[in-house]
């Protein structure tokens, strides 16, 4: 096999055309030896497939039929109405089946471990969201599926625990380490070392060794496709900026795809700032800028001076992860996306704001995202880029990726904002 | 492999090879229960019959070890143990006892570290080479490197799923010894030696390994007679640790013996 060439920092050609294993310097497959094979197989199977038309004829049809793509793009006017001459649209990945983007990889990876004759799927999961994905993938298919989900996240999204049960999967609270994500993600690896004749593990997020941050990309990018051309049929032009949370960074990456070479299009990524990078307590490891090699990918880590893994934090689940892809990291550092940390109160205060404007409760790692817009919105109005008086064909437009919906969080929520009895109250930290 | 260089893992190799005997490799993780603790362990299995020990670096994210080595590990780093310790305990340990001592290491702590830097504190700790379980030779270029000017073995792993021009790959890579993996696993006692392991140690020797050397679920001395049978050297870890832990180093001195005792050829 070729050795690829690790270290270069430039990238040749269109953002867009970038394939991995190597995304600059970062990316890569630093894993042991027993999974290398699998891995190859994984990536084998996925480039046959993806040239395959009857492959991209079944995924296109479940797409429609099963998750209900393509998904709204909604202009969400009271949300925006603080900001005069910015128009905000929402890329509504809320209204997929199972309730967030989540399901759009695991569609398509599980029809590849069918393809590869498994009968087994495993994953991970932190709020739940990946872990139900791919619990109703298994259901549908006949799939066996085993979803590892750390402890501390088992208690937190009890709900979430049962759906997966209900849905035929066993779920297995790790009780290792953090007990969180990044727990989840090492004890499915110890599994798939074991049982990798059988199953296929499939991974939530665009990190993990090649082929997974860009195989996961993949079956992502349909969001910024439809997200391009419902911004053209709706507002004429592309929009300026296109905002997405990013935890792993999955949802990110497939909304930002088919805006790379779009050079007018800003785009940012919003990170989990917790209670503020200074203190410690985040999940902002592009922020933290320290990087390093984490469960098969060169990227950048939340790391203390020797290397290990610190704990993050924040109040999403679903972004409290101490990595995030190699994509982005490529990204980050050749300037063409924009990443900030956003905190608790700040999401917070945008997962209220948007409920309450607009009807529509957002999971609080896209409330991260909208309080990414309002930053935004609110700098271009304070200096005078946009007024009451722009005409329409100059305002400002941002499409904000919604990539889940708030059910699941509502107690976090209720706790948050004291609307529940100390002694009753849930996650709230 | 690579002969150019001296390889302190071969020669020890080598040597219990003329004495007729398998090459026993022990595994203690650094630190645990304390750093001085860990010293006597690895001093116990060094002068009970070790001819290599292995030193495992705590890591916060072991994805290659079972529960009793992730529970030892991660008490170690509760402890407060440093990266920067390893280099102290291979010091003493090189000092007292004959063992050639190779360090295992989750690829990031060196790499925080610098290849270079680790390396050459290594060398200068009397280190004979690094066991690399997540690092792949397509990722070591910095690896070959350093190893090379320092002069330390490069201990890479072969699987029963690698196909044959990784098993090829990674004994052009190795230096020492290759390190075969019995079982689709992660580290842990176990009741037999996997069937797959004598395949995966003959397919390593027929690409060219001079000495493989055989890891993952050995903690019986009739596990050591049999891998004696077909492979170079045989490596045992959780086991060790067991001991350690219910017996401090002085029980560690014990299953040494006792697991060696398998290691004489007839």
């Amino acid at each position: 096999m070729d050795t690829p060439q690790s270290g270069s920092t430039s990238h040749e050609g269109a953002f867009r055309d970038q394939e991995g294993p190597y995304f600059g310097k970062y990316g890569g497959r630093w894993m042991p030896e027993s999974l290398m094979a699998a891995l190859q197989e994984v990536e084998e199977t996925f480039r046959e497939a993806i040239e395959d038309p009857e492959f991209i004829k079944e995924l296109n049809d479940l797409y429609a039929n099963y998750i209900n793509r393509p998904s709204l793009l909604t202009e969400a006017k009271r949300f925006a109405e603080p900001y005069p001459g910015v128009r905000i649209f929402l890329k509504r990945e809320d209204l997929n089946h199972t309730g967030s983007h989540k399901i759009n990889n695991v569609i398509g990876q599980a029809l590849l471990a069918k393809r590869m004759g498994k009968t087994r799927l495993i994953a991970e999961t932190g709020a739940g969201q990946h872990g139900v994905a791919t619990a109703t993938a298994a259901a549908l298919f006949g799939l066996e599926c085993t979803v590892y989900m750390g402890e501390v996240d088992t208690q937190r999204q009890a709900l979430n625990v049962a759906r997966m049960e209900m849905l035929g999967a066993e779920v297995i609270a790790v009780k290792v380490g953090a007990r969180t994500l990044k727990d989840a993600i090492n004890e499915a690896l110890r599994d798939w070392v074991a049982s990798v004749d059988t199953t296929h593990y499939l991974l939530g997020t665009v990190t993990g060794p090649a082929p997974f941050p860009e195989m996961v990309r993949y079956f992502h990018q349909v969001i910024g496709q439809e997200a391009r051309e419902q911004s053209q049929a709706q507002t004429g032009k592309l929009p300026d900026a296109v905002i997405a949370c990013v935890g792993g960074g999955s949802n990110a990456i497939g909304i930002f795809h088919a805006f790379l070479d779009d050079t007018t299009v800003g785009l940012y990524g919003m990170e989990a700032g917790g209670a503020g990078v200074d203190t410690g307590k985040h999940s902002a490891p592009i922020t933290l800028g320290r990087v390093g090699v984490l469960h098969g990918a060169r990227t950048y880590l939340m790391q203390d001076e020797d290397g290990q893994t610190i704990d993050s934090h924040s109040i999403s689940a679903g972004l409290d992860y101490p990595g995030v892809g190699p994509e982005h990291a490529f990204l980050h550092d050749s300037g063409r996306v924009d990443y900030q940390p956003v905190s608790d109160s700040e999401a917070m205060n945008a997962f209220k704001t948007l409920t309450q404007s607009e009807g529509i409760m957002p999971a609080i790692e896209s409330a991260h995202a909208l309080a990414g817009a309002q930053r935004l919105a609110e700098q271009w109005v304070k200096d005078g880029v946009v007024d009451a008086d722009t005409p329409e064909a100059d305002q400002k437009v941002i499409i904000v990726n919604l990539s889940g919906r708030g059910d699941k969080d509502v107690s976090t929520a209720a706790t948050w904002f004291g609307m529940v009895p100390e002694d009753q109250a849930g996650r709230g930290e | 492999m690579s002969e150019q260089i001296r390889s302190l893992t071969a020669q020890k190799i080598e040597q219990a090879r003329a004495e007729g005997r398998t090459a026993f490799i022990g595994y203690m993780p650094a630190g645990y229960p304390t750093i001085e603790e860990s010293i006597e362990a690895a001093v116990q299995l060094g002068n009970n019959g070790a001819d290599i020990i292995e030193i495992g670096l705590p890591y916060s994210d072991p994805v290659m070890d079972g529960e009793v080595i992730q529970k030892a590990t991660a008490q170690a780093l509760e402890n407060g143990f440093r990266v920067a310790d390893v280099f102290h305990i291979v010091k003493e340990v090189t000092s007292r006892t004959d063992a050639a001592v190779v360090i295992m290491t989750y690829w990031n702590l060196v790499d925080r570290m610098g290849v270079d830097e680790f390396s050459r504190r290594f060398a200068e700790a009397g280190g004979a080479g690094l066991v690399t379980p997540d690092l792949v030779p397509e990722e070591a270029a910095e690896w070959f490197e350093a190893s090379d000017k320092y002069e330390l073995d490069r201990i890479f792993l072969t699987a029963p799923s690698s196909p044959e021009e990784r098993v090829k790959l990674t004994v052009e890579s190795s230096r020492g010894f290759v390190y075969a993996v019995s079982v689709m696993g992660i580290t842990g006692a176990r009741q037999e030696v996997s069937d797959a392991a004598e395949r995966v140690v003959q397919r390593t020797h027929a690409a060219g390994a001079p000495r493989v050397c055989v890891g993952l679920g050995i903690s019986e001395p009739e596990h050591v007679a049999e891998i004696g049978s077909y492979a170079d050297g045989a490596i045992v870890g959780t086991a060790l640790v067991t001991a350690l832990r219910d017996g401090g180093p002085e029980a560690v001195g014990e299953i040494t013996r006792r697991l060696v005792s398998g290691a004489t050829k007839n």
